[in-house]
This record gives C-alpha cells, structure tokens and sequence, in this order.
C-alpha cells in the first residue's frame, strides 16, 4: 500500500452504478485516461521477510509457519538480507535512489494478517524516484519501491463462493510474512494499452533482476490500478478509484477501460466521482465497488520498533547494482543486433517475445555456436515461446542445430517445428536422429523438381489453367506434391519451382 | 503552538472502534474522564514546541542487523492448530469476512 | 542478607555443584515454601511442580555425571507469566491468554535451563504488564509479603513478592516502566532494568517494545548480577538486541566507589514521600564516607517523562495488543463475522486498565493527533536522552528514589489511573533512555515497610551500576545492624 494513499482511503458507498453504454455514446476524444499502477511483487527468496520459514508457494496450509509469521505472543522480526538485496536490485534497475530506510507498522485488523499490523516501509522507503522506459519508447515515472510483508490467504467457504455471501472463511499462513516490493508508478500512463505494456515490461526487468518469477497466474506479481479521468488539455487529476484484484494482463487492460467509462460517464451525468476502492469483477466484466467496513481506515503509521534502521553501505549497493543482469531493453537491442540489418515489424514482435519470455540467452548462445539468427529468432518466439518450461531448460546447441538444419534446407519449416517438438518433449537429444527416425530426410532438388513435374503432368487441365494465370492453383499443386512426398518438400521450394515451370 | 484540543466522548468511542472494543455507556462516561485527565496531564509534552528536534524511536543508534537467506523449521502444524478456537482442513476457520482488505 | 547466605542463589549453586545438596532437595524446598505461603500471596498464576522436579533432576544427573550443570545449577527461579515457556501456561494475567501453552521458550528462558536454573512456575503481573500494583490481573492481586493489606508494587509484583517472601532466591520481570524496580522496592529486594537490548525480548510477550527490558530479582546484589550475567547477552533472534560482550557484574562487586562521581538527582528525590527522601540521602551520605564524590544535580526534563511515557508506551501496546482477535490462539467469544468476534472477543478478554491503554495509544497515534501526540512524545524522548548525556558528564551515576512512597494499601490507587501512573515517576526516565538502573533496599519507611534506592547510569555501565549498587547494599547492611539505631523497626 502505498503511502500517499494513506489519508485517503475512506470509502463511501454512495457510487453511482456504472453506466457502459452512456460512455460509449460520450465523445471520448475529449477525455484522456490517467493511470497509476501498484505492483506488488513477491521476492524470489529461500525464506520470508522476517523469519526463516520457507517461502514456497503451493504447499500444504500452515506448515510453513513459525512464531514470527503467525504473530505469536513474544515473537520478533529479523530482516532478510537478501530480500534487501533483491529491493536494492529493483531500485538500481528502476533507475531509483536506494537509500536509508526503515520500517513502520500499518495497523488494521484482517483475519489474514498474523498479528493485525503489516509491517511495511511508510516515510522512508528504500527505493525513490526512478523510471520505467516502454518498449514504445515511452518513459513512466517510478514514485517508490518499497520492502513490506505479505499477509496470509483467506479462503471463503460458503455456497456461491462469493465473498459477501460465504458462511465462514478458512486461514492459511504459509504465505504470510513473504516479501514484497511495491513498486508504485507515477500516474504517468495514459491507456490500457500501455498499462499493459508497463506491466509486461515491469515483469520482464523483475525477472531480470533475479528478484521475482513473474508468475502473475500464482500471484507473484499482484497489480492494483489507480484510475482517474479528465477533459483533454486539463491540467489538474481528476477524482482517482482503485481499482483491485486484476490478476491477468487481460484484466488489467478490461478493467481499465471499463473504470474510464464508468468515470466519464459519471462526471458527465453528476460532474463528480467519488474517491473509493473498487473490487474487478472478472466474470461480470466491470468494477464494483468494495463493501467497506463501517469504520474509517485510519492505519495509524508508526515506527516499528522492533526492527532497527536500515542504511545498506555503498558496498553492498554496488554488489547488488552490478548483479542486476542485462535489462530487458538492452537484451532487445542485443538480439535484434544479431539479425545484421534493421529487423522487420514482425521480427520486431518476435524480438519482444523472445525477451520477454526470457529466451533471448538461449537465441543468444545458439546463434553463437553458429545458427542462423533470423531462423532461429522465429522458433524461438513460436515453438520455444509455446513450451516455456521445457524451453528455458533447452541445450543451446541442440536448437541451433535444429535451425541450422532449417536454414540449409534439410527440414521443412514444418519438420523442423515437429522436431523441435520433440526435443522439447524429450528434454533434448539429436536433432538429426530425430529428423532421421521421422524420415524426415530431405528431399534434394533435382528429386523435388521430378516430383513436380510429375504432379504437373497428372493434371494438364489444371496446369493450363495455372499457366494461364489463375494463381490460387498454386495451393493445389504445392498440395498434390506435398502428398506425393509425405510432407517433405519445403512449400517455398516447390512454388519456386512451379514458377519456373510456368515460365 | 496550538493547544492540542481535549478528548472528548466522541473520541473515545471513535478509538474504541478502531481498536475493536465496545463499551456500555456507563463505560464511555467513565473511560473518557480518565484518558481526559490522562491527555491533559500530557499537555506539558503536547504543548511543548520541539519541533527542531529530532524524534528518538530507538534508544541506542543500531542499525543494519539482518540475517542470512537461510531456512530453519517451523512449528509443527497440529501444535499450532491445537491452540486455535476453531480449525477446518488445517487452516484457521473463522466467522464470514464481511469486507475485503484495505 | 548476604551473598553467603545458605539461601543464596550463589550458596545453592555451589551446594548443588560440589553435591553436598541435591537440586532436587531444593526444588522440593522452594516448592513447598510455596505451597505454605501461597493461599495468602498468590504470587504464582502456575506452579510447575512436575517440570522443576524434572528440571532438578536433570542438573542432579548432571552432576552425578561429572559434567559441569551451570552456574545456577539447581537454583530455583520464578518467572513472570509474560515470558514464553514451551507447554506450560502463559496468561500475562490476561482472560484473553488464559490456556495458551506456548510452543516455544523465550530466549531469557533457554538461557536460565542452560544455566542449570530450575523453573518452578509463573508469576502474577498486572495484565500485560500494564500496572504498578497487582492489581490488574485478571486472578486477583497478589499481596505485599510483609504485609498483605499492601500491594507488592507491579508489574512485576508475582516475582518480587515470592524473591522477596524468600520463596525463591531468584526471579524474572519485565520492566517497562520501573516494572521490575518498582516492586523490588516495595517489597525489599534488589531488582535490575539492564540497557535496552542488553537481554534478548525474544518471547517476552510484548508491552512498549521500545521500553521492554527483562531484569533479575534477588535477595541480593551478588545474586542479581549472577542472574544478570545468565541472561544478557546478544541474541540474533532479537533485532534490538546488542552484540557486545556481556559486562561483568559480578567482578564489579567488590570494587567500591572511591573517586566516583555521584549525583543525587533531585528529580527523583523531590516528590516523593519524606520517610523516602530521608533514606535516600542516608544512601548518598554513606557513598560519599566510602569514598565517592556527592552532589546534588538537577534533571528538569525527567518531569516531562511520565507525561512522555504515557503516550509512547500505550501507542506501541495498542499495535502489540492487536493480535489477540480470537483467530489463531487463546480466547475467542463467537459472533455472526469476523469484525464483531473480534470486539466481542477482546471486549470480554481485556480487563479496564489494558482497554484504557489501548484506547489512549489509538488516541495517539490515531489521523491528526499522531504529530501532537506520540510525535511529540518521541521529541522529548530525545531532549531527555540528551540530557542524561549533559549529567553523564559530570557524573558516574545518579541516584534517587525508586518509588516515591512505601507499599501502598491494596485498592488505594485503583478508582484514579493517574494517580497509579505516578507510582512509575521515578523509574520511567531509564525506560526512555534505554539505560540501565537499579532499586537496591535500604533500610524502611516510617510503616516499617521496605524503601529502595534507585542507581542510574549510562548505556551498557551495568558493571558501575552493580558497583554501585553493592556499595549501597554493604551500607545498608552496616545500618541495620543493631546498635546502629537506623534500622529496620
């Protein structure tokens, strides 16, 4: 949470229900959407941010617990160093100031948090200031990124499962006490568009640090927006919600755009919003707001008193600025370097995937051991890109002899797709036994030519026709030849050949 | 230096709240005239201009203890359940949240 | 009494290291000085029986075995029932802990077994410490041993009543406030608040947790610094914790006081009682025959702590106190959700004067007062600290009060809290500065009942502090001796 939220957080039930249908009739030209984000993201560490319980996702409920985490009477925080090494790696790649900091209790009572106050970073975060550059160019300003806890997971039990209708709920503390970075954005985004594409960016820098896993779908990284809307050319913010729960890149982007509906609507119906926290409801496809408690948050900040300042020295900064890896927009420039010419759009995509999804070493080190690397770059983002886990564990040099074998016409792009699909499933092995075992050798030229020849003399009607100009014959030609060899023959092998026959 | 304003009844019942206890009104009466003379006791630290001074949260200037990334075990769950008013499937059961975390 | 004495933690120990006396046999000792005089102190909330008896017998097989069981082998300690022991009950004299067995020990406690301590159970506190009397636990007081119309003094009134009953030789408190020294005044022992992160609070259930610090009781200032020397020391389990070497206490004893610099702190002799006031000039006028350099200082900020206390103190327990909301240990009273169990239960589980803290450490740190309040209060704490630092300069230690008046009768301070708070007047100004003080007896009021005076000194001086403190201990000895015609009626 972050501290300028604070003061104001009181919620008000007085919302007005979203009304879609008005905004779209609403000359949206003349509103411009501004965003901030809150990424919470938990730390890859061993153990958790106080105490040395692991910090594991999906284990059984409440075996990784201990008198810390649970908040026992007595019980006392020790700070993990290499949580503070993973915060400091965040700031350096952030471009923020890493500086003294200390810790506060947030007091608010919830069932999943052990001893009823977090115990997060308030007036003296450890990281300040900062930026996030897009893939598009476009630069976010970063406000802070600071170290705090996390809270348990509450389960709801009840016939629908929903929230407000459960009969009880269930406490698992496994994940309390884990460590998060909240890295909070300056409202310096103007589309869903380009909240998504911070935050696919964000992830990949995350990952890039070593400090997170980037698995959105387990809640490794938890994302909150704060939306607001004003008139072309204002100057002054308009009235900000929150929005929560928006678990997927999907939802945030959903979830964006029917806040900024829902808030000129609004302000075009009432000429106000009101300030309050909103819950996405992935299923309706539209934020509503959160039953709030009748009492007012008041979170009461203050020192905690049980943990000492922190003033990492410059050593430890400059460890943890030098093991920050290459970020995500130099490895882009890396790998578009290799393609030795300015890539086209669609590499330029291929590149971003490549990136993204963490490939771009495996590209990096096949091309190295010689493999071509436009052919390379495409089966990364694809075929790579579509098994990630088998992927990442991928021996280099086996892909690049796949795209090599590719490149010299010794697998049909579909063969080398089937191949590469079995080196994935298998873990690895020899590309050329694989090719071999699939009779996957390659038909040689003059073979292809006579085998197109043939195709073209069992069917003279269609071949004058073809010759004619009726160019779609191409497909059933390049199908009958494709039949003829099993599904040898490279397409672009035997188009070329067709129209050296019909010259 | 502005005077830092008395407590009131509405004060009391206002923290009370926020501490998740209730009182009767003969509660509130008898509470609001203790912590009144409590707070206006401390009148001679709220009143006082310090604001030059830097705040002590600690008292001895130690900074930086941390510990290595190193597991060590925890509790056994079922000693950690057997202490709890209500269990269900190795968690902690509780009555229905109403409201969602802030 | 001094440290030769046959009841002596020191005495005991080295009895029960050469064998001449068994653990056990003093286990069972101490265990039935208790069953005798129990139904009328109620200092204990818990006595373990079954665990001393096991705990004795273990250091007797120790020394059967020729392996060294400590330096407290077989020496029976009662701990207040704020500190964590695995499987036995720790309340804090609290409905709202009632039954709960801790799943671990608190570090002060790993120390004292390792040490061959022998716990026989858990003493009677105000609830969550919160108190000077006793008086707020949930089991009823716990009574003065020379006087059970009088209260022990609080919080740690359990520990100093059995010390100073003689139930035990040793005993643990809290002292957030003058927990530990204010009832060893009153009840006529020796009872020590070592510097902040001295001794680990890890499974100290927490009060102030800036303020908190464990501290021995004892008979004497030989015994205390035996007992300080168990249990100081760093421990990485607590932040606040301090690495250094633990000081030593006990080779600080017979070191006397020639050349040191005393100031008598009028700040701790003016308000109080003058039956009070006139012994702790005896105290000053014996240091100065034995060599120390006596004079009279002044400490105006000190009046500023107990108004500068009650802000912090209940601010960081209203956070600490949070837990208790019935999900995952001790008491919970039902209701339809979550929000309403959660008051329900700690409405039913804290008594008036934890409610009343928590309520004035909400008001504190609550939107809009936090600057005027609890903000302020942590500016003063640092323009008191600085002032301690300007008296340090020209002095080794400082002496005073530790209470301004004798045990005072039981229900007498109840109806007004204020009143109660300025029982803690004279002690809190060492909680705030984290430094070290000590309440040694000397001599008694005009009631006959037990007066202590209080030595203060610098962060991490316990060895000038134990010096000190031993030096006033010979002189109130020599005073009670007859003849002497100041002693004790």
């Amino acid at each position: 949470m972050s501290a300028a939220g604070a003061g104001a957080d009181g919620t008000s039930g007085s919302a007005v229900s979203a009304a879609g249908a008005g905004a779209d009739r609403a000359d949206r030209a003349e509103w411009e959407t501004v965003v901030g984000l809150e990424v919470h993201c938990e730390l890859e560490t061993q153990t958790k941010l106080f105490c040395g319980c692991k910090n594991a996702f999906g284990d059984e409920p409440n075996t990784n617990v201990c008198p810390v985490c649970l908040g026992l009477p007595g019980s006392l925080p020790v700070l993990n160093a290499f949580a503070v090494e993973l915060a400091m790696r965040i700031g350096e790649a952030l471009h923020c100031e890493v500086r003294p900091s200390s810790f506060h209790r947030k007091n608010y009572f919830y069932p999943d948090m052990p001893k009823d106050y977090q115990i997060s970073q308030y007036d003296e975060p450890i990281n300040v200031g900062g930026w996030l550059e897009l893939p598009d160019g476009s630069r976010v300003g970063i406000e802070r990124a600071h170290l705090e806890e996390d809270t348990g997971k509450t389960t709801h039990q009840g016939e629908t499962g929903r929230i407000h209708a459960a009969d009880y709920a269930l406490v698992d503390y496994n994940r309390a006490g884990v460590p998060l970075v909240e890295i909070v954005s300056r409202p310096d985004i103007r589309s869903s568009a380009q909240a998504r594409l911070y935050v696919t960016e964000l992830r990949a820098v995350l990952v890039a640090t070593g400090a997170s896993d980037g698995r959105m779908e387990e809640g490794s990284l938890r994302v909150d927006a704060n939306v607001s809307v004003r008139r072309v050319g204002a100057v002054a913010f308009g009235t900000r919600c929150e929005v929560k729960n928006l678990n997927s890149l999907r939802s945030l982007g959903r979830a964006i755009d029917h806040e900024v509906a829902r808030q000129v609507a609004l302000v075009e119906a009432t000429g106000t919003v009101v300030q309050e926290t909103r819950h996405w409801d992935e299923n309706a496809g539209r934020t509503v707001p959160l039953r709030s408690k009748e009492e007012a948050f008041d979170y009461r900040y203050f020192p905690e008193p049980d943990l000492v300042p922190l003033a990492p020295g410059s050593d430890w900064r400059a460890r943890a600025a030098r093991a920050v890896g290459l970020l995500p927009s130099a490895r882009r420039e890396r790998l578009a370097g290799l393609l030795g010419g300015a890539p086209t759009p669609q590499q330029v995509d291929q590149v971003h995937v490549v990136v993204a999804q963490g490939l771009d070493d495996l590209v990096v080190a096949a091309v190295a051991q010689g493999a071509p690397a436009g052919v390379a770059l495409v089966r990364a983002a694809n075929e790579l890109a579509a098994d990630l886990g088998a992927a990442l564990v991928l021996d280099p040099g086996i892909f690049g002899r796949v795209a090599v074998m590719e490149a010299q016409g010794e697998l049909t792009a579909t063969q080398a797709k089937a191949v590469l699909a079995e080196l994935l499933a298998a873990g690895g092995g020899d590309p050329a036994a694989i090719a071999a075992e699939k009779g996957f050798e390659a038909l040689s030229e003059g073979s292809l030519a006579a085998v197109v020849q043939g195709v073209v003399e069992a069917h003279p009607e269609e071949w004058s026709r073809y010759s004619a100009g009726e160019d779609k014959l191409a497909g059933f030609f390049t199908g009958q030849v494709m039949r003829a060899t099993g599904g040898k023959a490279d397409g672009k092998a035997v188009a070329a050949e067709l129209q050296r026959l019909r010259r | 230096m502005s005077e830092p304003p008395s407590l009131g009844r509405d004060d009391v019942a206002h923290v009370a709240g926020l501490a998740r206890l209730s009182l009767s009104e003969e509660e509130l009466d008898m509470f609001t005239g203790q912590l009144a003379r409590v707070i206006d006791h401390a009148r001679d630290v709220s009143s006082l201009d310090v604001h030059d001074v830097p705040p002590t949260a600690h008292p001895l200037p130690v900074r930086n203890v941390l510990r290595t990334d190193d597991p060590c075990p925890g509790l056994d769950r079922d000693e950690v359940l057997a202490a709890a008013p209500d269990v269900e499937d190795g968690r902690f059961k509780v009555p229905r949240i109403v409201g969602e975390a802030p | 009494m001094t440290p030769d004495d046959a009841g002596s933690a020191l005495a005991l120990a080295d009895a029960v290291r050469r064998g001449e006396r068994s653990a056990r046999s003093v286990a069972e000792a101490a265990l039935g000085a208790i069953a005798a005089r129990e139904p009328e102190l109620h200092a204990f909330l818990h006595v373990a029986a079954d665990g001393a008896r096991a705990d004795a017998d273990a250091v007797d097989e120790k020394v059967r075995a020729g392996e060294d069981p400590g330096p407290l082998a077989g020496v029976p300690v009662a701990l207040k029932d704020n500190l964590c022991t695995r499987g036995i009950p720790t309340t804090c004299a609290s409905r709202i802990l009632e039954g709960w067995r801790p799943p671990y020990d608190a570090t002060v406690v790993t120390r004292l077994r390792d040490a061959g301590a022998v716990v026989v159970g858990k003493t009677n506190l105000d609830e969550f410490a919160m108190g000077s009397s006793t008086e707020n636990s949930c089991m009823g007081p716990t009574r003065h041993p020379m006087d059970p119309s009088r209260v022990p003094g609080g919080s740690s009134g359990g520990s100093a009543a059995a010390v100073g009953a003689g139930l035990v030789p040793l005993g643990l408190g809290s002292d957030t406030g003058g927990s530990v020294r204010q009832p060893a005044a009153l009840c006529g022992v020796v009872g020590m608040k070592p510097t902040y992160g001295m001794v680990s609070r890890y499974g100290l259930v927490a009060f102030a947790s800036s303020l908190d610090q464990i501290g021995p009781f004892a008979r004497s200032v030989g015994d205390a610094a035996l007992l300080f020397e168990v249990i100081a020391g760093h421990d990485p389990k607590d932040s606040t914790s301090l690495d250094l070497p633990v000081p030593a206490a006990v080779r600080s004893l017979e070191v006397g006081v020639e050349g040191l610099r005393v100031g008598v702190c009028e700040e701790l002799v003016a308000d109080t009682a003058p039956d009070v006031s006139r012994r702790v000039r005896e105290a000053a006028e014996d240091l100065a025959r034995a060599g120390a350099l006596v004079e009279e200082v002044s400490v105006p900020e000190m009046r500023l702590g107990l108004s500068a206390y009650y802000l912090i103190a209940p601010a960081e327990a209203s956070s600490n106190l949070a837990r208790y909301d019935g999900v995952r240990y001790g008491l919970r009273v039902d209701a339809l959700d979550v929000a309403q169990m959660n008051t329900a239960t700690r409405t039913a589980g804290f008594g008036p004067e934890v409610k009343r803290r928590i309520m004035l450490g909400t008001y504190a740190l609550s939107a809009g007062y936090y600057d005027a309040y609890y903000g302020k209060a942590q500016r003063v704490r640092t323009l008191l600290i600085r002032a301690f630092d300007l008296a340090y300069e020209r002095f080794d230690v400082l002496i005073g009060a530790t209470a301004p008046t004798t045990a005072f009768a039981i229900g007498e301070r109840v109806a007004d809290p204020l009143t109660m708070y300025l029982s803690d007047v004279c002690t809190i100004p060492s909680n705030l500065s984290g430094h070290p003080a000590m309440s040694v007896p000397f001599g008694a009021g005009d009631d006959g009942l037990p007066v202590g005076v209080q030595v203060l000194a610098p962060a991490l001086c316990e060895e000038r502090l134990f010096q000190v403190a031993a030096a006033l201990e010979r002189s109130a000895a020599a005073r009670a001796r007859p003849g002497h015609g100041e002693g004790r009626r």
